[in-house]
């Protein structure tokens, strides 16, 4: 029970109005099982009933890549496909949101790279969905937008790249120079922010054309930049700069 | 409601309460607990005492008369109703809380307690079954008289059944796991059990055993049932113990049962 404010989810009052909401809003939990005793098929329209309008079963099951299993046994299924089973009924009544708990921890990585490519299916479709996860690179590829959660509070709300270039990021031009040369040929470029010595290499770091910048300013002075390597800021890079380090931080994406 | 709801379709609530019983019955086949505890062991109880010899005779001093295999009847019913309502009832509706199932389906517009209602529709009729098996059988094969008052036989019958069930709700209810379900199950059974007359037959038990019996759900079960099988209606005092149990441990089930 909220002590004060107000939320509405799809115009509706998640309190007020939990029945129509539940309708609208399919959910995946991480925790959880289903009966070990009934097949896929069986449980897949178990849950179809529970809805006004639920989406045709076996055109689910199929979609889900869960065809070959339809009359196998819950208790008999592989982590992936349980995974696979537990989405299905998230979409089966025909939600306007999809709430993903946490899709692919415990996924061997080829069952990921399938559930991301089901995800962006169902994306594509035109549900929206909300992912909750703790891997960067699965937020970077699927998610239109991410909202980064520290202890419960969003600290920031942005694209992935948005959120990576908000957190100081930027990008990365790691080269070792033909010989020595004064920083400020390069300080004073308009996209470079920072030039750092690691040993012999130099690091520039900075935005937009970065690349094309540094090499443009050193070859005037008659460097050349050799063993050059360009990096991107990441999520992973934004993560760590905007949650305090805690035991049990945790980040939440969305994706429209 | 809002605009937006109000425009939706009623729900189908009786298609999903319809769904949920058959797949309830499809688990409880496809893993028979309460099949095997409930209709098997009375059954082959039934089979063994009414193939022993002696049971046949007239009970000396029972008026009207009557067998020691007609007390045993309503004994095997009150097996049926342990089995059934104390071990399997909660341990199925234990272990899917346990294993989030409820709150799976918190999760959808059918709310988790008609997932309850459909276990204990399914459980109920794997009951009654086990009891009409348990009264045909012996009535066809081990020469008991059929309820002289099956009026009062079948009203005894579904109050001695409400008593059970409550209890069995009432237990997973409180239990927090599984184990916990199975061994409070455990720790009601055999002294119902044994108050209903499975060892010592409530003939033969001393005054105050039998003083205590008579307050026991199924002490008072079988001594009801017992009375309709001998042609009288049986009397209130056993209705009203059942019935006391039934709505105590009712109330309390529905007070303290929880979902996650």
């Amino acid at each position: 029970m909220p002590d004060s404010g107000t939320i509405s989810v799809l115009g509706l009052d998640p309190l007020r109005d939990r029945a129509a909401l539940r309708e609208r809003v399919g959910v995946q939990l991480q925790e959880g099982t289903l009966r070990p005793q009934l097949t896929v098929a069986e449980t897949v329209s178990l849950f179809a009933s529970f809805y006004p309008q639920p989406a045709d079963t076996g055109e689910l099951i199929d979609m889900l890549g869960l065809g070959p299993k339809r009359n196998g046994y819950y208790r008999r299924l592989s982590g992936g496909q349980k995974q696979r089973l537990s989405i299905a009924l998230a979409l089966v009544g025909n939600p306007q949101i999809a709430i993903l708990d946490e899709l692919t921890t415990g996924l061997d990585p080829q069952a990921r790279r399938e559930t991301w490519r089901l995800i962006e299916t169902v994306r594509d479709r035109g549900i929206t969905i909300l992912l909750v996860t703790h891997f960067m690179d699965e937020a970077e590829r699927l998610c239109n937008r991410v909202a980064v959660i520290d202890s419960g509070r969003v600290v920031a709300l942005d694209t992935p790249a948005g959120l990576a270039e908000r957190a100081g990021g930027g990008n990365h031009m790691r080269f070792r120079p033909s010989k020595p040369f004064d920083d400020r040929v390069l300080t004073g470029l308009a996209g470079v922010d920072r030039v750092e010595h690691e040993g012999p290499r130099v690091v520039a770091s900075g935005t937009g054309e970065l690349f094309n910048a540094v090499v443009h300013a050193l070859n005037a002075v008659g460097v050349e930049a050799l063993e050059v390597q360009l990096e991107s800021a990441t999520l992973e890079d934004a993560f760590l700069r905007l949650v305090q380090p805690s035991p049990d931080s945790s980040k939440e994406v969305t994706t429209p | 409601m809002s605009a937006l709801a109000a425009t939706l379709p009623r729900r189908p609530r009786r298609r999903a309460l319809r769904e949920l019983i058959i797949t309830e019955a499809k688990c409880a086949w496809r893993a028979p607990v309460g099949l095997a505890l409930g209709v098997l062991v009375p059954v082959v109880l039934l089979v063994i005492l009414g193939s022993a010899g002696g049971l046949q005779k007239i009970i000396p001093g029972s008026n009207p008369p009557v067998t020691y295999m007609t007390t045993y009847v309503p004994v095997l019913i009150g097996l049926v109703l342990v089995m059934i309502a104390l071990i399997s009832l909660p341990i199925v509706l234990v272990n899917q809380r346990e294993h989030a199932f409820l709150r799976r389906l918190s999760t959808t517009p059918v709310a988790p307690r008609w997932l309850l209602a459909a276990q204990v529709v399914v459980n109920l009729v794997l009951a009654v079954v086990a009891m009409i098996v348990i009264v045909a059988g012996a009535t066809l094969f081990y020469h008991v008289a059929a309820p002289a008052q099956p009026g009062g036989f079948v009203l005894s019958a579904l109050l001695a059944t409400a008593a059970l069930f409550a209890i069995g709700l009432f237990i997973a209810a409180v239990a927090a796991n599984g184990v916990v379900a199975a061994v409070l199950g455990t720790l009601f059974l055999y002294p119902l059990i044994f108050f209903a007359g499975l060892w010592v037959p409530r003939q033969s038990m001393s005054p105050t055993m039998r003083h205590i019996s008579d307050y026991t759900p199924l002490g008072a079960g079988v001594h009801a049932m017992l009375s309709s099988m001998q042609g009288s209606f049986p009397p209130v005092q056993p209705l009203l113990v059942m019935a006391a149990w039934a709505v105590v441990f009712g109330l309390a089930a529905v007070k303290l049962f929880h979902w996650e």
